[in-house]
């Protein structure tokens, strides 16, 4: 809710403070070199997302952000990326080979997206009204929970069967028994009785002629 | 405010998640050797929800969950076809899964959730269902693609399919968001009363230019088509028959919700873009299949090619067309269950039978499904009597319709183009010598139900009313 124009407000200094830095940490992530320098990058665009969601009086979904996102996924996934060896020096063979290609087809569609975008307007009016402040006692915790609750039961139902689905999924393609995988199975030690170890050969004597 | 958000249009839904844990647990508890429990609950679910669906049925256009849900007779034709389809799936698959010891519970729990993913778009009101819907489907075959975890090929289709279908829904998505944007709404009865008042669409094709990206990734249509014959041929053949099948109504309805629902103020544009995307798909799907010499490859480009013609009907945008589209739709899925079926049946342990040269002499092994065979290929060639001959012509006609006869025109000259693949398949399995002289092995279920497939090819052919009807129903 940036007021554009006449004057900066306290809101509105700090949301181009804080889209600088998203914006700039987003590069970041797409750009550094080292996965552990990515993963940390994403980790500050999160955190810038979640004040921009404070600005905008959205305390809940920022919150969840924080918590969900930066405290929980992105710490898995950094374990992920720490315990990977992953090669760098592997990963951009073939960059240099196709970067060309690629550089020329994102300009191509930046330059087709940039003239729709600017030139036409989109055929809408953008609003550069500032939306009032919320009223005092307004929690934004209740307004989502009703809505999530009522009008969007069954999307949220859907998205919760989506993420059983991807245990499923992840369950059913990582848990298999490997061939030639080395493991110890205590019951079967515990349980071995003399004869499965020594066999005794009954032999005819033999002497020496 | 607290009543049941007309629970019960969605009842075949909330059966189907229910009975997705039930099954989920007992599998839990099983040996091996009782795994078939789990395949019989499964085929038992499908018979539960296509009760459900007709018990209850809807004569008109129903919604539920505000707005988010959508009953209409066209959803409930679509859905009885897909548990169909999604049984006979199962059935087809049971005895190479057992050969191979992929006979698991997650293989049957994965294509429960891809169905419950076809019904959430069939019955989609609001375009974040239809998300939630396409990605239902999608996760599970992913997942489905990479089921056997020996086997590298299939783990390389299943990576291809998943970093291209992430970037599709991707695109989707970004369609979504900015039609959002200018509409100031996801619901799709309102988006299409919404868009009429727009002045300048220059924004709306912006988003629509994503959006059919998306379907037509879905779809597999060229441009899109890349995914398409590495994974039909990487993955498992069941789960290949699979994908074939089901997941070709989803993209039909994908289709048809969101261009001929909420997007059908912008019929001119989109028309346009289809009509690009078809006779792409046809040629480039009919030409390059005569090169195949893999059966899998062969029926992955004929895939496109046929994709091909149901865009037609669909882009006719009119109520025939869209008609003739599910007909297109319905035949092609009971032909291609067929045509991997076939492959399903000759395959034994350490044989894939995925080749066009494994079918050599198959007339001397077994003249009655070399029989059955021969009417999937003629059919799917479209020669008459069979039914993809009617569905052909239902999709040209609707084309012609509109005025489009160049178009008719050069569907027709595709079609001759395909027939030559599809008759070699024919010619090796009467005019060639077996290569070798193990006899199919196949369980008597499979058999019986492979010999209905082919007979229902040749019986839909004759009495194409039974099936035009039935789609005269869902699309009044």
């Amino acid at each position: 809710m940036p007021g554009i124009g006449k004057r900066m407000t306290l809101t509105s200094i700090l949301f181009y403070a804080f889209s600088a830095v998203l914006v700039v940490a987003a590069l970041g992530v797409i750009t550094a070199r080292n996965p552990v320098h990515a993963a940390l990058f994403l980790v500050l665009a999160f955190v810038n997302s979640a004040v921009l969601w404070l600005l905008m009086e959205a305390e809940f979904l920022a919150i969840v952000l924080v918590l969900v996102y930066v405290g929980a996924v992105m710490v898995l996934f950094l374990f992920v990326v720490m315990m990977l060896d992953i090669n760098v020096a592997q990963m951009r063979e073939g960059f240099t080979r196709y970067a060309p290609l690629g550089i020329i087809v994102a300009l191509l569609v930046v330059i087709e997206i940039a003239s729709v975008v600017w030139v036409k307007r989109l055929g809408v009016d953008t609003t550069t009204a500032v939306p009032a402040a919320a009223p005092e006692g307004y929690s934004n915790t209740q307004a989502l929970g009703e809505l999530l609750y009522t009008h969007y039961l069954y999307p949220f139902e859907l998205a919760a069967m989506l993420l059983l689905l991807a245990i499923i999924a992840a369950i059913s393609l990582t848990m298999r028994k490997r061939r030639g995988f080395k493991q110890q199975d205590v019951a079967a030690q515990v349980a071995v009785r003399p004869q499965d170890r020594i066999r005794i050969v009954k032999m005819a004597p033999e002497k020496d002629a | 405010m607290f009543d049941n958000f007309g629970m019960q249009a969605a009842a075949a839904e909330i059966f189907l998640i229910a009975t997705i844990c039930v099954v989920l647990l007992v599998d839990v508890f099983l040996s091996d050797s009782k795994r078939w429990i789990t395949y019989a609950l499964s085929l038992l679910t499908l018979a539960g929800c296509a009760w459900m669906t007709l018990s209850y049925g809807v004569n008109e256009r129903v919604s539920a969950f505000s707005g988010m849900y959508v009953a209409d007779p066209m959803g409930d034709v679509l859905k009885l076809f897909s548990y169909a389809t999604v049984a006979v799936s199962f059935i087809y698959a049971r005895d190479y899964l057992q050969r191979r010891a992929l006979f698991k519970g997650e293989y049957f729990v994965l294509g429960l959730v891809a169905l419950l993913g076809i019904m959430v778009m069939i019955s989609a009101g609001n375009l974040l269902t239809v998300y939630l819907g396409v990605e239902l489907l999608s996760l599970s075959l992913y997942a489905m693609v990479a089921f056997d975890r020996e086997s590298t090929v299939a783990a390389e289709s299943a990576m291809k399919y998943f970093v291209l279908g992430a970037i599709a829904s991707g695109m989707l998505l970004y369609g979504f968001s900015i039609m959002y944007g200018i509409a100031g709404t996801l619901q799709l009865d309102e988006l299409a009363v919404e868009l009429r008042s727009v002045e300048s669409p220059i924004g709306l094709v912006f988003a629509l230019v994503f959006i059919i990206a998306g379907v037509a990734f879905k779809f597999g249509a060229v441009p899109f088509h890349m995914w398409v014959p590495d994974v039909y041929h990487g993955a498992p053949t069941p789960v290949t028959l699979f994908i074939g099948a089901a997941p070709k109504i989803s993209s039909f309805v994908l289709a048809v919700r969101v261009l001929a629902e909420g997007l059908d103020s912008l019929v001119a544009n989109w028309q346009d873009m289809l009509i690009v995307i078809s006779v792409l798909s046809m040629a480039i799907g009919n030409i390059v299949a005569i090169a195949q010499t893999n059966l899998k490859r062969m029926l992955a480009y004929s895939t496109v090619s046929h994709v091909g013609f149901i865009l037609l009907g669909i882009l006719a945008g009119t109520n025939d067309g869209y008609r003739a589209a599910m007909y297109y739709t319905f035949a092609y899925v009971i032909m291609s269950v067929g045509s991997f079926g076939m492959i399903l049946l000759l395959a034994r342990e350490g044989f894939e039978a995925d080749r066009i040269d494994d079918f050599r002499g198959l007339n001397r092994k077994s003249p009655w499904f070399a029989a059955v065979m021969l009417m999937l290929m003629f059919s799917t060639a479209g020669v008459p009597p069979f039914i993809g001959f009617w569905a052909k012509v239902e999709v040209i006609a609707a084309v012609l319709d509109v005025g489009l006869a160049w178009l008719a025109a050069l569907a027709v000259l595709f079609s001759v183009i395909g027939a030559f693949y599809y008759l070699r398949v024919v010619k090796v399995m009467y005019f060639d010598e077996p290569t070798d002289t193990v006899d199919i092995q196949a369980g008597g279920t499979l058999r019986a139900v492979l010999s209905l497939n082919g007979l229902a090819v040749l019986v839909l052919g004759i009495v194409p009313s039974v099936l035009i009807d039935l789609c005269v129903r869902a699309l009044p």
